[in-house]
């Protein structure tokens, strides 16, 4: 009745429809697509990185429903009547840098960029649910996004910087 | 790196996702809830389920509530949801200090707890919290409903003694007396990853002496167990280093050790002690008392 028998090679397809970057996207797609390569194959949304694609980089990290979440360990359709933002979703084109951008680019948060979408969809996330961490607010943040590159510090200095108390510490 | 192919469903009931399961689980299908552990296991071509009967759209499962002091906890509660506590006492203190050990933000905003105790890994920290805390199961099929004292849930490594064509719709935990003291502790190499060793703990005092004890050890063993002689150390003792350290030796001692090419038997029962006195001194310190 619901297709028991079906062969497993035999690729079941659904319809959905999710909300990126505020734009409604139809497609058809395969139930075992994950919503990563939803983004980046079927929308050619490529800002959105895979790494290791089995949760433990972060590079993926998207915000659905507003929260971040792994779009390596979500499947398309489980995005389904859902709004998602990208890194696309962060900037607009023409625009000048977003301040936590701009903020990362100034102290040296990034160099070969591959982390970064990542990095920015949980920083985004953080600051507006606590738009004055700690250190230690920004560190645990950040714990579940490997990046190969800058030893970190570059991007906690950038987002120290963006703060309240940003002008009163003098720090490296 | 993708997941091998399947059929997908997407009940909207209970009754309907026990039909489904019941059909599909003979043939390899399976429950998908926050697909935090068997997303991961399918890109690696660990598991290779032939369906998926995904739980997210029952929305009769998305609950948390104290029902006759217990915190009933049903199968879509994601592990976020524990991150500030749930309830005023003990009990709710103590799942939010856990809850931020468990993986990182993203990952916790999708897991759920029913889902960690259903894929049982021997670190899992909600699986060491119902073994302590001698939470109840409930388990559903198409034939009924069940109830399994996590005591007895638990056979080994991602083994447990639920059915394949059950689906855990909640979990009962008891609630710690108003006036416990609760701590937890663990080990792990990177902040996010599974515990190498980790201890759940809560005390009552009466006359300045312990009166109950709760100590489970996680991450060390096949699964999480309650250490009944290490309760039994504290009983009766004042809340201090040398009650703490005799219980900690006593689960170091009686543990089988897990191993593995980074953690040889003599580390983990270091570890073991280590972090069963480290979790009874945040007990110890337990803020809301
Ligand atoms: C990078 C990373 C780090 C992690 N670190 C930790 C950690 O430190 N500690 C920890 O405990 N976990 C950790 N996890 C795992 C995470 O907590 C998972 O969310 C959890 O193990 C499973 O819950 P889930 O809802 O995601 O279940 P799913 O992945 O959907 O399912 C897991 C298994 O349980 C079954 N299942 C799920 N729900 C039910 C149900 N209601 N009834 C019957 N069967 C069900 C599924 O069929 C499957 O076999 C980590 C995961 C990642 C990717
Ligand atoms: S690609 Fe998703 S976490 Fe690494
Ligand atoms: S900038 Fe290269 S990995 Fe982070």
């Amino acid at each position: 009745m619901i297709g028991a028998e079906r062969a497993m090679d035999e690729a079941e397809r659904r319809l959905i429809s999710v909300t990126v970057n505020e734009v409604v996207h139809r497609a058809e797609v395969d139930v075992r697509l994950t919503l990563a390569d939803f983004l980046r194959h079927t929308l050619q949304l490529t800002g959105t990185h895979v790494g290791c694609e089995h949760g433990v980089c972060g590079a993926c990290t998207v915000l659905v429903g507003g929260h971040t979440a792994r779009s390596c360990l979500m499947l398309a359709v489980q995005a389904h009547g859902h709004s998602v933002v990208t890194i696309e979703g962060l900037s607009t084109e023409g625009q000048p840098l977003p301040p936590l951008q701009q903020a990362l680019a100034d102290h040296h948060g990034l160099q070969c960029g591959f982390c970064t979408p990542g990095i920015l969809t949980t920083l985004t996330e953080l600051l507006r649910d606590n738009p004055s961490p700690s250190d230690e607010d920004i560190r645990v943040a950040l714990s579940g996004n490997i990046c190969r590159c800058t030893g970190y510090q570059g991007i906690v200095a950038a987002v120290r910087s963006l703060l309240p108390s940003a002008g009163r510490e003098v720090r490296g | 790196m993708k997941p091998a192919p399947f059929a997908y469903h997407r009940p909207t009931t209970l009754d309907e996702a026990v039909a489904m399961l019941a059909e599909v689980a003979p043939l390899e299908g399976r429950v998908i809830a926050g697909g935090q552990s068997l997303i991961p296991m399918m890109a690696l071509r660990l598991a290779y389920p032939t369906h998926l009967v995904d739980i997210n759209g029952i929305g009769e499962l998305d609950r948390v509530a104290v029902e006759g002091g217990e915190l009933v906890v049903g199968a879509l509660a994601r592990h976020v949801r524990f991150e500030t506590p749930v309830e005023p006492g003990p009990t709710g203190r103590l799942l939010a200090r856990v809850a931020h050990n468990i993986a990182h933000f993203p990952i916790r905003s999708r897991g759920t707890m029913c889902g960690s105790l259903a894929n049982a890994d021997p670190a899992s920290e909600w699986c060491l919290a119902a073994v302590t805390l001698d939470a109840r199961l409930v388990a559903r099929s198409r034939s009924g409903t069940r109830e399994i004292a996590a005591r007895d849930y638990f056979l080994g490594i991602m083994m447990t003694t639920l059915e394949p064509e059950e689906i855990l719709v909640e979990v009962r935990l008891p609630l710690l007396p108003a006036d416990a003291r609760a701590g937890f502790y663990e080990f792990s190499r990177r902040a996010g990853d599974f515990a190498l060793a980790s201890c759940l703990c809560a005390y009552t005092l009466e006359g300045g002496l312990i009166a109950r004890a709760w100590l489970g050890v996680g991450g060390a063993e096949a699964h999480p167990r309650r250490i009944a002689d290490a309760e039994a150390a504290l009983v009766g003792q004042p809340a201090g280093e040398a009650a703490f350290r005799a219980a900690a030796e006593i689960a170091a001692a009686g543990i089988d050790p897990l191993e593995d090419a980074n953690t040889n038997a003599a580390y983990r029962r270091d570890l073991v002690r280590t972090v069963v006195r480290r979790a009874l001194e945040a007990a110890s310190r337990d803020a809301g008392v």
